[in-house]
């Protein structure tokens, strides 16, 4: 009878946990991998695909079922930082394949070489650059993510990448950097 | 309301946590009037002195101008524009180091002054009644007036406020060591400055208006009290002397008892201050229509022979002020801009002096020893927490200085980074002598610079979004129109007309084309056919050579081990036939090579076959021999497929295809 009871009673308890666990991951279905929108929004969003994949997204994507976190060349070592933090792993250094150099940039088109082929339009991740067919083509400086990827399809190689000036607005204070000038 | 004027009126006044009382060092130019300082040689004028951004350029290298034209338009409300301090000529528009501690250059104007120093127009105002607000608020807004007290906020945003004013306050404080300018200025002109007031209070209509002065100023407390005396609004309010009481939000709390919440402008809370320098040029624009082109500068130090207070014109370079001054040109090593506690080092003495230059300050080394020539001279932090005593924020510099190091960025937003007001107060405390207002300063630009990024970071990604989402769309577009074109050609296939009978035919005449040549590759093919027959043959006689070669192998081997086991002298022997074994090995390789290559390139089949049916192992030579003819043949045909490749390559770059071009493949194939 106690074997029964006991039976009894710990099979319905089993059903109803297992109905409120039902229940739950129905109501509360998470949409999509929340890990991969974490990295998402850790990365700089230059979608210049240096790390292999066709922008920002997708590599955060990878990341989240473990591709390495070492590939974003504009993000570097911060970036780096950052997801290792967010993942709970050491950071590793920056993937030897990419330059280190991830000073700010924006595409420049000297336009009066460019020949309208619209190539680097096509290329731009982030439809940055204006223009169309046979007339000259200009960057929207603001829009520019810095991602060099129009400087590669242009034919005329009239697209420079400029590092971004230094000016009092963006101006960094470095204790160690002030310039000195002796005034005599 | 009542009770905190009841209080004032008494005396009775609040008191903010913290302060400092740094030595004073007004005593160099307190006792010695302001001076006028003739017209420097040239003119350096910042189109940016304010914080907001910078007006329109109006003129070019070249031009005369007058003194006080307007030379850059404003078109924003947080653009003020910039005049002419005097008559001249504009030399250049040139980048040039600014009044900015980064001692970067920025867009300047260099004006040649005529030495006539000659007035455009101007409309002296007479009867201030007949004004209205809008008039008032326009004409402080052309006459280019920011604040002047340090920070240099557009004075007409400030007074352009729509909320209902409860305290006009006039900030005398002058709380930083050395400055005097206010003070100067009160004594010897504290009519314009009531005008400036009354103007204000038409503005703005207060119900109180209060000015705020540290007790360090008895001289100046007596002319306000006696200029204000005939008007009840206006308190003065004498404060204890205690740095930082000038700061906008100690002083509100000093005078009303109310604490500025973090991120909430003043007005907000009913309360505008104005610094009274602003006051004194706000009344000469709108009365006599002077715009902001002249400011009093405290020139002081114990490196200079004549430390005073001078009226500079803007745009004055700081080395003729301090020459003025008397300062020794040996000792130039350290000049200041702004009080000892809030201002910067000057990398060049051709900074030149702007609407918020209250203050330069050439210090012996002995006063304030120059953090270049000596180091800072910090060490580490020992918690002593003198630091959160002082500071009038009420905020912990200990950690935010250890957070700020760290560039923890949450735990300094977490300290409320963003409500110091870098006033210096805990640096000048510290037994440490940590410069730590540096440290929040980087901390902060940094944050700043972060969140700017983020927020560029957040529009490209919308930004790459939207434009997958238009290709994708762009795409499906496509499809449907291929898809309603072809169906659309069908239709009127079907229709029955005569130009869809034509087009039809055209189309079956297209397809018997095709079928045609179709079967002509087919009629080719059984040409072809005998090789697939003799490949039977010849493989069956390889497999037969190579089934040949395996037993000689096995037997050469089954010798090794034999011979091995048997008679170590007989090494030789058995290397032998290794050796021959090597060359059999070549040899099948090189017969495997032939066969592969023959049937790769059914053309010279028939040579193939012959080889095949000879294959014998002696006939290593011969094969060879074919092997190299292949091999020179497969060469000259890629060859000639490349450059069948590169001439298709430059038609298409010229884009004009000529006959030689399309008659190239043919040509190409017949060989």
């Amino acid at each position: 009878m106690t074997t029964l009871m006991a039976i009894l009673v710990l099979g319905s308890m089993a059903l109803l946990f297992g109905a409120i666990l039902g229940f739950a991951s129905v109501k509360f279905h998470v949409e999509g991998d929340p890990l991969a929108e974490q990295v998402d929004a850790l990365l700089p969003q230059t979608q210049c695909g240096q790390c292999g994949y066709p922008g920002c997204k997708p590599y955060a994507e990878a990341v989240a079922i473990g591709e390495a976190i070492n590939k974003c060349a504009p993000g570097g070592e911060d970036t780096i930082k950052k997801i290792a933090d967010l993942m709970g792993v050491e950071p590793p250094p920056l993937d030897e394949n990419h330059d280190t150099d991830n000073s700010p940039k924006v595409a420049f088109i000297i336009e009066e070489d460019c020949i309208g082929c619209t190539k680097c339009i096509q290329a731009c991740p982030v439809d940055a650059i204006l223009g169309t067919t046979k007339q000259m083509h200009t960057i929207i400086a603001d829009e520019c993510t810095g991602c060099d990827l129009c400087v590669e399809p242009c034919p005329v190689d009239c697209i420079v990448m400029i590092p971004i000036a230094k000016t009092p607005q963006n101006w960094q204070w470095d204790l160690n950097n002030i310039p000195v000038v002796q005034l005599d | 309301m009542g009770s905190v004027i009841e209080r004032i009126k008494r005396g009775h006044f609040w008191t903010f946590h913290g302060g400092i009382h740094p030595p004073e060092q007004k005593f160099l130019t307190t006792d010695k009037p302001i001076r006028a300082v003739s017209i420097p040689e040239q003119l350096i004028l910042p189109l940016q002195q304010h914080i907001g951004i910078s007006a329109d350029l109006q003129v070019n290298v070249g031009d005369k101008v007058l003194k006080g034209q307007a030379l850059t338009k404003s078109t924003h409300p947080m653009a003020v524009p910039i005049h002419a301090p005097t008559s001249g000529t504009i030399s250049a528009i040139k980048n040039a180091v600014i009044a900015h501690p980064s001692g970067l250059s920025e867009l300047c104007l260099f004006i040649t002054p005529d030495g006539e120093d000659k007035w455009r127009e101007r409309k002296i105002c007479t009867d201030l009644a007949k004004l209205t607000d809008n008039d008032l608020i326009d004409k402080i807004s052309s006459a280019g007036i920011s604040g002047m007290g340090g920070a240099g906020f557009p004075t007409q945003v400030k007074v352009s406020t729509h909320e209902k004013i409860k305290f006009l306050i006039i900030n005398a404080a002058e709380c930083e060591p050395y400055i005097t300018a206010d003070d100067l200025l009160i004594r010897e002109h504290s009519p314009s400055i009531l005008d400036g007031i009354n103007i204000l209070d038409s503005i703005l209509s207060p119900e109180h208006i209060l000015i705020g002065i540290e007790d360090n100023k008895p001289e100046a407390i007596k002319v306000l009290q006696q200029t204000t005396a005939n008007n009840e609004k206006i308190q003065v309010c004498v404060l204890p002397t205690k740095y930082p009481t000038g700061g906008e939000k100690q002083l509100i709390q000093l005078l009303t008892g109310q604490e500025v919440p973090a991120g909430v402008l003043p007005s907000s809370l009913g309360i505008v201050m104005q610094n009274i320098a602003t006051c004194f040029a706000i009344a000469d624009a709108v009365i006599n229509d002077i715009p902001l082109i002249k400011r009093v500068v405290t020139v002081s130090g114990q490196a200079l022979q004549k430390p005073q207070n001078v009226w500079s014109l803007l745009g004055t370079p700081v080395g003729y002020l301090l020459e003025q001054c008397g300062y020794p040109n040996k000792d130039k090593k350290h000049i200041i801009m702004g009080g000892p506690m809030m201002g910067y080092s000057l990398p060049t003495d051709q900074v030149p002096v702007v609407k918020t230059t209250n203050c330069i300050l050439a210090p012996s080394e002995k006063e304030i020893s120059s953090p270049y020539s000596t180091g800072t001279g910090e060490v580490e932090c020992i918690r002593c927490g003198q630091c959160s005593d002082v500071c009038p924020a009420q905020l912990l510099p200990q950690e935010l200085q250890w957070s700020a190091k760290a560039k923890d960025h949450q735990q300094l937003n977490k300290l409320n980074l963003f409500d110091c007001i870098e006033c210096g107060a805990c640096a000048y405390v510290c037994p440490s002598q940590i410069p730590l207002v540096n440290y929040y300063r980087i901390a902060k630009s940094e944050i700043r610079q972060q969140t700017q990024l983020d927020i560029k970071a957040e529009h490209a990604r919308v930004r790459f979004e939207a434009r997958k989402e238009r290709l994708a769309r762009d795409k499906i577009a496509r499809e449907e129109k291929q898809k309603a074109a072809a169906e659309a050609r069908k239709a009127r296939m079907n229709s029955g007309t005569t130009e869809a009978k034509n087009e039809m035919s055209a189309v079956a005449q297209a397809l018997a084309r095709v079928k045609a040549k179709k079967a002509q590759t087919n009629t080719q093919t059984p040409s072809n056919e005998e090789t697939p027959l003799a490949n039977v043959g010849q493989r069956s006689q390889v497999a037969a050579a190579i089934a040949r070669a395996k037993a000689k192998k096995l037997a050469a081997q089954q010798n090794m081990t034999v011979e091995k086991t048997t008679l170590v002298d007989e090494s030789s022997n058995s290397e032998q036939a290794v050796v021959d074994k090597k060359a059999k090995i070549a040899a099948a390789v090189a017969k495997a090579k032939a066969r592969k290559l023959a049937e790769k390139t059914p053309v010279k089949q028939v040579n193939v076959g012959d080889t095949a049916t000879d294959l014998k192992v002696e006939q290593v030579s011969n094969t060879e021999k074919t092997v190299v003819d292949k091999k020179t043949k497969i060469a000259a045909a890629v060859a000639k497929a490349k450059a069948r490749k590169l001439v298709d390559q430059q038609a298409k770059l010229a884009a004009t295809p000529s006959d030689e071009i399309t008659n190239e493949p043919p040509k190409s194939e017949s060989t």
